[in-house]
């Protein structure tokens, strides 16, 4: 099974050169250009097949393939088994290629609205990026290499990394970057054929939206995944990793704006492509700063630091001249029909900025400690930095979300605008004055947080006043649901920094603690054994209003390979979810406990899935538009 | 010295406060928001607010028990860094090695708005 996937590899490499080299004929010699779309087609079954003969041999758990035999293990169960053939450095770079292929083969299989030459020059340019991709497997991450003699057991999952979320973690994140990689692809292919216009941009747009609904439904569900599986209360820790995952989605969340700029007003034309170029770049410098092993993270398999250094000095150079490109590009923006300082053009220019220096900001944030340790300084760059900076940009940007949608295209009225903005200026202001009020003195973000994400709450609906909801387009409720989504988000972020409550106790049995409007009880702790665990469970209940609810945190351990985990109990409310985590023993009959009442914290991730249901809708409304556009010229 | 062979000694039994909290509600925010922007030196980027590791237990104790002494934040921080370097804390000093970091920010807010003019500008014009 082993060799039929590597073959296909091969094949499919064989195949992306051919594709590229037929697309570069092709420009040239039309009589080639209808070749391209069969090779792309192709080459995406072949390393779908390879995908799925390395699912296969970690389904039957093949010990003679060393992959398996050093990151799996015959008694794991069989979800983790197949799932865990995307947990290890080289399976998840084949995970990643195998969706670059799909994508491509769905390019070529569909996209029926752009020029054929530009479509052409689009998949030579998807050709390239997956020929490096599989230079890089073939050469030197064989991810079918044999283990000879056959090892008699494997040595395991990581425990942290056994659980539902993994099994469609990466390859929700992946397909987000490859996403990318598409819109990356178009734009190149205009760039060749000069062709950057609002067809480009309508036939790069459901891709970009596509790839920015799995981001964000990528980074709300890993960021949730942090949350209950690390055991402190923790939602984002701007650690390298997440802010890998975060780079990526800023350049898109810019992009989306910018491209539909470009769709409806024929402006914003070098701007959008470069964005592009930019988020591409982002994206393969997520996934290398993850995959190399030069950042110490549950996500960066050991490899070999070599490999990842080589690697990384080659996407330096890769995205030095993608930002040279950009800036050279920059001064060059044509415009279509003018717009005036207050426009929903401006801002969108405003947001674009805003969403780049954030962007900018998180990414020297991110790459400095590296450097300064190239240079012999060891330093630490955490959340204090990110928020202070970052953090501060961002709510700006959030009172910019607000005002957007109410400004008119082309040219409007400050005055008007204003006048537009009273009910959201008002709830904010109403909300500051509140919490000044009745809560006292606050730290500023979450205070700022609060005042404004009530505001946004409020501005986003305006956009539907005044119209007939039935006959409003699906893509404007995509737009209103998702800034809903940033606001709510936004709400349970300030709410979980200000009004936190914490105990840390070490607890007798019978004995009550009180947190937040609960008062928990430690009734026993029972052991409890799982297929390949055993563990120490908490008996807890926690009493509210008279009701009680049983809550049973556990303390795991992995005996392959042997390491504990905490797996805590989450109690969701309406308002708010009580947090339990049962720690060690002192050896005299008290057991630490940790408990967190978190009011509403449960906002932040509502709002991610809101944020992502908005762009779905949009995606929707924007084929089905199409779609009926299509229709009555065919009928015409 | 004597907090340096609590660190020793603790390695066994977690330290006093590596899980209880301090009685003043207003010196456990303290020192809470200090734990926060503190880095857990074995750990794979937590904090030692976010971390089971002993020797976070051990930091951790070490910060309560010198804010209910009647410490700064500022000055346990300060403590930590000559101690262990600025490695440990997640807020970087401002200094010749830190300085590009935090002056970044600025020049591209700068870079941002004077793009932001020149477009305006051609548009205009």
């Amino acid at each position: 099974m082993a060799e039929a996937g590597l073959a296909a590899l091969w094949l499919a490499a064989a195949l992306a050169l051919a594709q590229l080299a037929l697309a570069g004929l092709g420009l040239r010699r039309p009589e080639l250009l209808g070749s391209v779309r069969p090779v792309a087609v192709t080459q995406g079954a072949l390393v779908a097949f390879a995908m799925a003969m390395l699912m296969g041999v970690f389904w039957t758990s093949d010990m003679s393939v060393r992959l398996v035999a050093t990151n799996s293990h015959s008694a794991k169960p069989l979800l983790y088994k197949v799932t865990g053939a995307w947990g290890n450095h080289e399976g998840s770079m084949l995970l990643w290629v195998t969706i670059l292929g799909l994508a491509g083969a769905a390019v070529a299989w569909f996209e029926r609205r752009l020029d054929e030459r530009t479509l052409v020059a689009t998949l030579g340019a998807q050709g390239l990026i997956a020929l490096g991709f599989y230079a890089f497997l073939l050469f030197s991450s064989n991810p079918f290499a044999r283990l000879n003699p056959a090892a008699p057991e494997g040595l395991g999952l990581n425990p942290v990394l056994q659980d539902p979320g993994l099994a469609f973690h990466p390859p929700t994140l992946y397909a987000g970057y490859v996403g990318l990689s598409v819109a990356f692809s178009f734009a190149v292919g205009a760039l060749v054929t000069r062709d950057v216009g609002p067809s480009f941009a309508r036939a790069m747009r459901p891709w970009v939206l596509a790839a920015w609904v799995l981001l964000t439904i990528g980074i709300t569900a890993g960021s949730y995944w942090a949350y209950y599986e690390l055991g402190w209360g923790g939602y984002w820790f701007w650690d390298p990793v997440e802010n890998a995952s975060l780079m990526p989605w800023l350049a898109a969340t810019a992009l989306l704006h910018s491209v539909t700029v470009l769709a409806t007003r024929d402006g914003l034309r070098a701007w959008t492509v470069m964005l592009a170029v930019v988020a591409f770049s982002m994206s393969m410098l997520g996934t290398f700063l993850v995959r190399s092993g030069i950042l110490t993270s549950v996500h960066a398999f050991a490899v070999d630091p070599e490999r990842g250094a080589f690697i990384l000095a080659l996407l330096g150079l890769y995205i030095g001249g993608a930002l040279a490109l950009f800036a050279a590009r920059i001064g060059a923006v044509r415009s279509g029909a003018p717009f005036d300082l207050v426009s929903r053009e401006a801002g969108l220019v405003a947001n674009n900025l805003l969403l780049s220096v954030i962007l900018g900001i998180v990414l020297i944030g991110t790459l400095y400690p590296l450097a300064a340790a190239a240079f012999g300084a060891q330093l630490s760059v955490g959340p204090p930095f990110f928020n202070k900076t970052a953090g501060v940009i961002a709510l700006v940007l959030v009172a910019l979300i607000g005002a957007g949608p109410l400004i008119r295209w082309r040219r409007d009225d400050g005055q008007a605008v204003l006048g537009r903005m009273t009910w959201p200026i008002a709830a904010t202001l109403f909300t500051a004055a509140g919490l000044f009020a009745f809560n006292g003195p606050m730290s500023p973000l979450p205070f700022l947080g609060l005042s404004l994400a009530v505001g946004l709450a409020v501005a986003s609906i305006v956009p539907l006043l005044g119209r007939n909801l039935r006959r409003t387009p699906l893509f404007t409720w995509g737009m209103v649901l998702a800034h809903l989504g940033v606001a709510v988000s936004l709400a349970g972020m300030a709410s979980d920094a200000a009004f936190t409550d914490e105990r840390l106790v070490a607890a007798r049995v019978g004995e009550r603690t009180n947190v937040g409007p609960y008062a928990v009880t430690l009734l026993g702790i029972a052991p409890r054994i799982g297929e390949n665990w055993t563990a120490l469970e908490g008996r807890l209940t926690a009493e509210r209003d008279g009701e009680a609810t049983p809550l049973h945190p556990q303390s795991r351990f992995f005996s392959d390979p042997a390491t504990t985990t905490s797996e805590s109990a989450i109690l969701t409310t309406a308002d708010g979810q009580l947090y339990a985590v049962l720690g060690q023993p002192d050896g005299q009959g008290q057991w630490q406990l940790r408990l967190w009442w978190k009011p509403y914290v449960t906002f932040i991730w509502l709002g991610g899935a809101l944020i992502a249901l908005g762009g779905a809708l949009s995606l929707l409304g924007r084929l089905g538009r199409e779609r009926r556009t299509r229709m009555r010229e065919v009928w015409a | 010295m004597s907090a340096v062979l609590a660190l020793l000694a603790a390695v066994a039994t977690p330290a006093p406060y590596a899980y209880v909290q301090l009685r003043d509600p207003a010196q456990e925010a303290q020192a809470r928001a200090l734990m926060a922007e503190l880095r857990c030196l074995v750990c794979q980027g937590q904090s030692i607010a976010d971390s089971d590791a002993d020797m976070a237990g051990d930091m951790r104790s070490l910060v309560r028990e010198r804010i209910a002494a009647g410490e700064e934040p500022a000055a346990v921080r300060e403590w930590l860094i000559g101690r262990y370097g600025d490695y440990v804390t997640y807020d970087p000093p401002l200094s010749a090695a830190t300085a590009p970091l935090w002056i970044a920010p600025i020049l591209l807010l700068g870079l941002g708005a004077w793009i932001a003019r020149a477009s305006l500008k051609r548009r205009r014009g």
